[in-house]
């Protein structure tokens, strides 16, 4: 193949994403670069020492290669005036597919990871229901499940983007608190069904075992859709982190209100108004009034390579390739430019993707060494098209910094240098 | 986690669904019946209409000496707070610039106050304060905010009547979902 047959599909680079299927590895070599043609006589193929000696045993819990260690979620420093409180960031540059490993999932917690004994847990549901029930554990994981492949993420995600600059930031510190996974768990209409919903319940408040004992309320007609008691998350318990032994799970909503270590489920008239759906996690507009109970999270999309803090070592082809997502639906396209946006190509999206799940996609992109700035734009199956950074910031305002999805930009300089830029 | 035994037990459960779904997801209730009564040390949501508060009152008077005590270094003295996060005091949402967001600028409901206090703070120390001494300390706390006097007793049926001054804030957006 040569550099001819690629069919560039915008301006400054960007190839058609067809040609990743046909482009093999050799492809992509001869047109990345000339120096990576024909045999370099400095090298000499042996075989390694570790073909020649039996390897480690199986072992009962496995772990990652020693040479990924530098894989690693972002997190503060504990602060002793928020014990427990803070937040840990997914290594979106690093990782691939859509589906984010247990370990390196995204954490938000407000009063710190509690040590839950499951065999003490307990579930109650009461309220405005025939017959309150307290659940065990024992007996949850007995119920019918379901697994779904769905995102999760915090409201406050990327909220450094509606700042007045941008910050010196990678994929990770702006973008990191977002993750996919697969839950599975019991429909929550289930146990609410076994209870009995009272006619005049109108809302669902969800209390969590935390020391910070999070509460949200949820109304009811979602509660009983789509919301799952998340019992397991990727094949195996949800982890501490993630509430163990329980959560609740909102698909496609902001991630507070699929409250972890669930342990009350109250059926009410009213919501709460939990400190957590009024002084946080509400969205102050222009005109100051501030809009509360704003679930779903917004169509969006990130590249997270080549993404911020990243240098391009040489010209040549790149795989331009990110997440896209949607909390009203699945991702329909992801369009990528090179341009800041004044041209658009579609990138390819991996097949499997579905509803309020996070969607690989990817483009190939030549860089020829000059200026570029690398943006993606997400369109969902509802037709919500991801809006630019300054449209979101000029509606929205940035009194309250939580829901961003705009477009986010990522600068290429003439040396290589990837930097989030306002464009 | 699992004994085989129980394992065993789980596996002729989805066994069974497999054949008559339906059947089986309505025969599974193994929640256990308790009463409303046996939650009340449990139940801590304390909702603007009145449901929820415990018996107990309390003044900022009283309030005072607790702030100071409990709350002052994550708060500060007058609770100008030791971050964005912790600020309790002050605001203005009508202001021109970027509005602080505090208790007592931006809170629609005094019931949040009390739910929130009782629930999770003192952050080093959740649920440690008496029912008595949430009053108390919240009464402070309002009071800080000039939203009441330091003389007002606070109890369920008085906490209920606070207004906040930004009480008309707030757009419900929950059906947009
Ligand atoms: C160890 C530090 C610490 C102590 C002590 C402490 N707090 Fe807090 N408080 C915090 C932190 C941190 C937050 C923010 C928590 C979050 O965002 O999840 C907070 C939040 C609050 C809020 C909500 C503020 C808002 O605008 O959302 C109130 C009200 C509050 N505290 C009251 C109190 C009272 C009353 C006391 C004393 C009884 C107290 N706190 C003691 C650290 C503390």
């Amino acid at each position: 193949m040569t550099k001819q047959e690629l069919e560039k599909v915008a301006a400054n680079g960007l190839i058609n994403r067809r040609h990743l299927l046909g482009l093999g590895l050799a492809g992509m070599g001869t047109a990345a670069s000339t120096s990576l043609l024909g045999a370099d006589a400095g090298l000499n193929l042996e075989i390694p020492g570790w073909s020649k000696q039996p390897g480690a045993n199986a072992s009962g819990y496995g772990s990652r290669s020693r040479f990924t260690d530098d894989m690693q979620r972002m997190s503060g420093n504990p602060n002793p005036l928020y014990p427990g409180g803070g937040a840990s960031r997914s290594p979106l540059h690093q990782l691939q597919g859509s589906i984010t490993p247990n370990s390196l999932h995204f954490e938000r917690h407000h009063a710190g990871i509690p040590d839950i004994d499951p065999a003490q847990h307990k579930l109650v549901i009461h309220g405005l229901v025939r017959q309150p029930l307290v659940f065990n554990y024992e007996d949850l994981l007995r119920y019918p499940m379901v697994s779904k492949i769905y995102f999760l993420e915090c409201s406050g995600n990327s909220g450094s983007l509606f700042g007045p600059n941008p910050a010196d930031g990678s994929a990770q510190s702006l973008h990191g608190l977002v993750s996919g996974a697969e839950w599975t768990g019991i429909p929550l209409s289930t146990l609410l069904d076994e209870a009995g919903v009272d006619p005049e319940a109108r809302w669902i408040n969800a209390v969590g075992a935390d020391a910070a004992s999070m509460g949200r309320s949820i109304p009811l007609n979602r509660a009983m859709d789509d919301v799952m008691l998340a019992l397991f998350q990727n094949g195996e318990p949800v982890r501490p982190g993630q509430g163990y032994p329980m959560r609740l799970f909102v698909p496609g909503c902001e991630g507070n209100i699929s409250v972890k270590w669930l342990t009350q489920i109250k059926l009410t008239r009213e919501p709460t108004h939990f400190r957590d759906e009024t002084s946080k996690y509400t969205d102050t507009r222009l005109d100051r009034k501030s809009q509360q109970f704003t679930f779903p999270m917004g169509t969006k999309s990130v590249i997270t390579a080549p993404s911020g803090q990243m240098k391009l070592e040489r010209q040549g082809i790149y795989q331009v390739t990110g997440i896209a997502w949607s909390g009203r639906g699945s991702i329909r396209q992801v369009e990528v430019s090179a341009d800041g946006g004044r041209t658009w190509a579609d990138a390819m999206i991996d097949s499997h993707q579905s509803e309020k799940a996070l969607a690989r996609f990817r483009i190939p992109w030549q860089w020829s060494g000059g200026d570029a700035v690398l943006q993606s734009r997400a369109t969902d199956s509802q037709g919500n098209v991801q809006p630019t950074r300054t449209s979101l910031v000029t509606e929205k305002g940035n009194i309250s910094t939580y829901h961003f999805h705009g477009i986010q930009s990522w600068a290429v300089n003439t040396a290589g240098d990837v930097a989030n830029v306002y464009a | 986690m699992f004994t085989l035994k129980k394992l065993l037990t789980a596996s002729a459960v989805s066994a069974s669904l497999s054949i008559g779904l339906s059947a089986a997801v309505q025969a599974q209730s193994l929640g256990t019946p308790i009463n409303e009564s046996q939650l009340q040390g449990f139940d801590l949501i304390a909702q603007p209409n009145g449901s929820g508060y415990p018996q107990g009152s309390g003044t900022a008077m009283q309030g005072k000496a607790i702030f100071e005590r409990r709350c002052v270094a994550c708060h500060g003295m007058t609770g100008e707070g030791t971050s964005a996060n912790t600020r309790l005091v002050g605001g203005d949402m009508q202001s021109e610039e970027r509005p602080i967001r505090t208790v007592g600028s931006y809170w629609p409901h005094a019931s949040t106050l009390f739910d929130y206090v009782q629930r999770a703070m003192p952050a080093d120390a959740p649920k440690s304060l008496t029912s008595d001494e949430v009053y108390q300390v919240i009464a402070y706390v309002l009071h800080l905010n000039g939203i009441i006097e330091d003389s007002l007793v606070l109890n369920k049926e008085t906490l209920m009547q606070v207004e906040m001054p930004n009480k008309d804030g707030f757009i419900d957006s929950s059906q947009a979902l």
